[in-house]
Order: structure tokens, then C-alpha cells, then sequence
């Protein structure tokens, strides 16, 4: 019997580049050898980025911006001088001043940069991006949640409906076809598979079982779709209370590489049930960078001469600080002064 | 007859456009304190909506993030990305507020550059974060921004999120789901819809204080008319008392 070829034709594509490869069978061959052991992983955050986080790699974080952002982690990635990095721009904000600050990336899908949505534009991440010194492929928030999840997925794109017609999604590495079902158009996202993501959670085991509270916005897709999972933590919980509670479960241990406890992971930024943003502290670090000089100091000061996260908390107010932007998390700081 | 701002005079134009019973995604800023405001007065049941995953919270005070804590304040759920895209796309988002640097007269929104050299941009904005997604596929589309002729352009030198596109059927010969698209534009000096034909801005209400040349001359485009133009209803006592003291107390977006 004469089968007549079904094909789908790729009717226009975008210019952008893609800086990951979506192939699902290769990505298979890179997981057939990841450990599914329940190992300990437990280690400095200093390790973790050493050992998984290399030049040139392509680096996820989870958060939004900065909301439950591994900060920490993004700290320590500028003071180990990484470079050429390729970065996920999903609705990053201070996670991406930071870097750009450390001038770590050079090629980026963009989805969310450079803003820090209400409190401002980031002068330095700008002038990076205004640079030429960054190659950029255009997305939107959406978009590259859906291409971690098809990551996620083990498949090489996900169709979506949006940015088509659109000059978003002429600079982007998007593919429209025509469904085969409906004859309807449909732009496919190509999956992306980080080399290496950080994620900051609530509350971990040593062997990289994790619980996130509150929004999740993209994070527990993209710790399927990385090839490399750091997990940062609030706090470092007992297996137990992940075998009492399974329910609760966002990350099982398999996906996991590294495990670092990181006690205000997320500070200046606001993790959610445990503090709130410092506002001043993030309009200092806007002000600053207004003035090269006076940023330089200022890096030297809150990255570079810090030797962990509890030195930079120590520098801006230490944990008095930290408890009066917990009380503002729980609205109970009326009364707190 | 009550003394208000412009910021003020959009919000409450933009809250009584909020049914009750809809759905609405929303940003931070004016959106926000319009959808919080139409919330306290006409629609006690507008479900909010948040790109990072908050649904239905109950806001205490105006977010600094889309996802802050406080976009998940006593909520409904605690979601994701896909989750509200997803929910969006699948036609249940009603409405939607979005910004640019620049609109054009089909409303197509300019967020992403200045500057022909993509790799090297005059100007670098944040890009689309979940404005296309949500411009794609909301029901219906509003702008509420400050009206000049530098922002108001013919065409957009780049669209980020899709308005209606090149006018008349483009939108739908594009791909995007049918039926939806930018559907008021409320400015400090009118409010302006889309003729149903060519797609075209065009006014159809014009603010307390303001003239028909005035709508005219601070847009870089030819407006359209309204076979009936009216004036914009002012604001009133009870909706400036709730917006002053109960939305935006410390003044972060009435006082811009």
C-alpha cells in the first residue's frame, strides 16, 4: 500500500541562533549516565559551582528575578571569574545585573533582561547588552518555559501560539508550521537543555530532594530539563520528611548533582514564607552603578572580598536585617521598629 | 467636581473596563491598582492574575514584582509560568494590561530596542518577559500610558507584542488565536478603541480638560473618530476615596 508522505513544512523561521542542541536522543545518552543514586551531595556552594558550573557552559536559574533566585550562587559564579557563559534570560532581573556585572555571559536567549520591573532599568546590564559583546536570540517568558518544558518533556520542541507576525519571533530560533490535524499555524519551540542549572528551594535533603513553597514559575520543569542540577537551600531537612510527606515533593533526588546549604540563598531578593526583598539594598546596587568607580568599590565589597554569602548578609545589616525582612514577608512589621 | 491626576483618571477609566466575573493578567504599576480598584467597586469577583504563577491572592499592597510574595498574598494557588500561559492560551483570560516604549496605531507594542543593529542596539529595553504571551492571548488587550507623539508612532521600529498586527485580517492570517487583540487604549487625555474594519485606533472618548487637537497633536499618527465622541467620565468621590486610601496609599503609582 502507497502511503502518502505526511510532512510538516517549516513555513518561516527565525534568525536567532540556538545555543543549546534540542535533540532528544542525545539528551537520552547524556541521562542513561547520570546517578540515580541516593548519594549524599552535600557540599560547599564554592564546590558545587567549581565542579559543575565551567566556561562556556549554558547556565539556567530558577526564580523570578528576584523572587526565590539563587543569589548565593549567582555571587559565587562572578567571584570564580566564569566567562563565556551561555544564559537562560527567563525573567531575570537582579540574577542578571549580577551577571552582567561580572561580565559571565556571552550568548543569550532573552526573555525578561536588563529590567528590574518596578524599581528600574540596570545601567550595567544594559550597557552589556548594548555592547555587541553578547549574541542574542529573542524569546519571551513563555517561550522558554516551554521549551524547559519539552526539555522536561524528553521531546525536541513543544508548539505554542504566540509571537507569530511578530518581530520577537523574527529574531528568535522559532520554527512556524501548519498543524496537521487543524490546518491552525503554530510556532514549535526548540527544547533547551541547560549543561547547568542552580535552583534555591525551602528546604532540601543531602541528596537533593527539595521542596519549594509558593510560585514555582518555570523551576520544577527546568530541574528535569538540566543536564547538571545545583540545589541551594534555606535549610537542610532529614529525609524523612520527605518520605512522611511525598505529596509535598518538587524535585526528587535523581535529578539533583549538588546540595548547598545557603541560609538567605535569596537575599537581596525576597524568598517567599521567609523574607522579603531588601528594597534599599536594590536601589543601592541601581544607584551605584551609575558610577563606574563607585561600582567597582562596591563589587569589591559585596562579591569580591566576600568569602561567602554570610559575610555579604554580615556587611548589609546582618541578621538583624534579615529578621526585620522576615517580619515585612509576614506583614507583622507594623509594630517591629 | 473632584480634583484628580491623570494617573488617577486612566486607573479608574481602566478598573470600570474589568467586569466582574472575568479574569485579568496583570503587571505591576497601574495595572495592578486598576485591577485592585475595580476589585473594591464594581467586580468584587475579578480574578487577578500573575505571568510567575499567583492566582486570585487577595493583595495587600501593590507588588514591586510580578512575583513577589505578595501575588500569592491569602491566593487561590501558588502556579507556575505554564500554568497562567497555558490557562491564557487556552481562552480563559479575559483581559490584560501592557506597556511599551512605543505603540503604533494598529497598538502593536514596542518593548524590546532602539536601533536597527539587533547584536548591538541603540537602546536595549527588557524585551517582551510574558507581554507577547499574554498580548497573544488575552480575549482583550489594553494600554493605559502617558500620551505624546514620541511614544504614539505610526509603526513601531520593532514589535515585541502583537496589536492587530498590519490592520484588517493580519492579526487572524497570522496564526494567533482569532477573536482576541488590543481593545482600549486609555491615555491621560482620551480613550481610543480600534475600528472594527481596518483596525485603526481611534477615539472614542476624550478627557475633562482636554481638546479633540490636543488627543491630535500629541499622536505621531492619524487618529480615527468615533462617529460619537464623548467625554470621559471623571472619576468619582468614592472611587478616588478607595484608590487614595485603600489601593495606593503610600501614593507609589497615583503619585507618578
Amino acid at each position: 500500500m502507497r502511503r502518502r508522505e505526511a510532512r510538516m513544512e517549516v513555513l518561516e523561521q527565525g534568525i536567532g541562533r540556538l545555543f543549546t542542541d534540542p535533540d532528544a536522543d542525545k539528551a537520552r545518552e547524556f541521562f542513561r549516565k547520570k546517578s540515580r543514586r541516593m548519594e549524599n551531595k552535600f557540599m560547599t556552594l564554592k564546590d558545587a559551582i567549581a565542579k559543575y558550573v565551567h566556561d562556556g557552559d549554558y547556565l539556567a536559574i530558577g526564580g523570578f528575578g528576584a523572587t526565590r533566585s539563587p543569589i548565593a550562587a549567582c555571587h559565587e559564579i562572578v567571584r570564580q571569574g566564569r566567562k563565556k557563559l551561555g544564559f537562560c534570560g527567563h525573567a531575570v532581573t537582579h540574577d542578571f545585573q549580577i551577571l552582567a556585572a561580572g561580565k559571565c555571559f556571552n550568548r543569550l536567549d532573552v526573555g525578561y533582561i536588563v529590567g528590574l520591573e518596578a524599581r528600574g532599568l540596570s545601567m550595567v546590564a544594559r550597557k552589556h547588552m548594548e555592547s555587541g559583546e553578547v549574541e542574542v536570540t529573542e524569546w519571551t517568558n513563555y517561550c522558554l518555559s516551554a521549551r524547559i518544558k519539552a526539555a522536561a518533556m524528553g521531546v525536541s520542541f513543544v508548539p505554542i501560539r504566540n509571537i507569530m507576525g511578530t518581530d520577537t519571533f523574527k529574531y528568535s530560533g522559532a520554527k512556524k508550521i501548519k498543524c496537521p490535524f487543524t490546518g491552525q499555524y503554530y510556532v514549535l519551540m526548540p527544547a533547551l537543555y541547560p549543561d547547568v542549572s542552580v535552583i534555591h528551594v525551602h528546604e532540601a535533603d543531602i541528596y537533593g530532594n527539595s521542596r519549594i513553597r509558593g510560585i514555582t514559575i518555570s523551576d520544577l520543569d527546568l530541574a528535569r530539563a538540566s543536564k547538571h542540577l545545583i540545589i541551594t537551600t534555606e535549610r537542610i531537612v532529614s529525609t524523612e520528611t520527605f518520605r512522611n510527606e511525598p505529596t509535598y515533593t518538587s524535585i526528587p533526588f535523581y535529578l539533583a548533582d549538588a546540595v548547598c546549604e545557603v541560609p538567605f540563598g535569596s537575599y537581596p531578593g525576597n524568598m517567599p514564607y521567609e523574607y522579603f526583598s531588601d528594597e534599599e539594598h536594590l536601589g543601592e546596587w541601581l544607584q551605584t552603578e551609575k558610577d563606574a568607580g563607585a561600582f567597582e568599590k562596591f563589587l569589591e565589597k559585596n562579591i569580591y572580598s566576600c568569602e561567602t554569602h554570610f559575610d555579604y548578609i554580615r556587611k548589609n545589616g546582618g541578621i538583624e536585617r534579615m529578621f526585620k525582612l522576615r517580619a515585612k514577608e509576614l506583614r507583622v512589621d507594623n509594630n517591629a521598629e | 467636581m473632584a480634583d484628580y491626576n491623570a494617573m488617577e483618571i486612566m486607573i479608574c477609566s481602566a478598573a470600570r473596563e474589568l467586569e466582574d466575573g472575568s479574569t485579568v493578567g496583570v503587571g505591576t504599576g497601574s495595572p495592578c491598582a486598576a485591577a485592585m480598584l475595580a476589585q473594591k467597586t464594581g467586580s468584587p469577583n475579578l480574578t487577578i492574575m500573575f505571568e510567575a504563577g499567583g492566582i486570585a491572592p487577595q493583595l495587600p499592597e501593590m507588588p514591586i514584582s510580578v512575583g513577589d510574595s505578595r501575588t500569592t498574598w491569602r491566593a487561590i494557588m501558588a502556579g507556575g509560568m505554564c500554568e497562567i500561559m497555558e490557562t491564557a492560551c487556552r481562552g480563559m483570560l479575559d483581559y490584560t494590561f501592557l506597556g511599551g516604549a512605543q505603540i503604533d496605531m494598529y497598538g502593536n507594542l514596542n518593548s524590546t530596542r532602539v536601533g536597527d543593529d539587533h547584536q548591538k542596539p541603540k537602546v536595549r529595553f527588557p524585551g517582551s518577559g510574558g507581554a507577547n504571551d499574554f498580548g497573544s492571548f488575552a480575549w482583550r488587550m489594553m494600554v493605559m500610558t502617558l500620551q505624546d507623539a514620541k511614544r504614539f508612532v505610526e509603526r513601531v521600529s520593532y514589535i515585541t507584542t502583537p496589536g492587530w498586527l498590519e490592520g484588517g485580517d493580519s492579526r487572524a492570517k497570522s496564526g494567533l488565536p482569532l477573536n482576541a487583540g488590543p481593545y482600549k487604549i486609555i491615555t491621560n487625555m482620551a480613550v481610543m478603541d480600534f475600528e472594527p474594519e481596518s483596525k485603526r485606533m481611534r477615539i472614542i472618548s476624550i478627557n475633562h480638560g482636554y481638546s479633540e487637537k490636543d488627543v491630535l497633536d500629541n499622536c505621531g499618527f492619524e487618529l480615527l473618530k468615533a462617529p460619537r465622541i464623548s467625554e470621559t467620565s471623571p472619576p468619582t468621590d468614592e472611587e478616588l476615596r478607595i484608590l487614595r486610601d485603600e489601593v495606593d496609599p503610600f501614593k507609589i503609582v497615583i503619585g507618578r
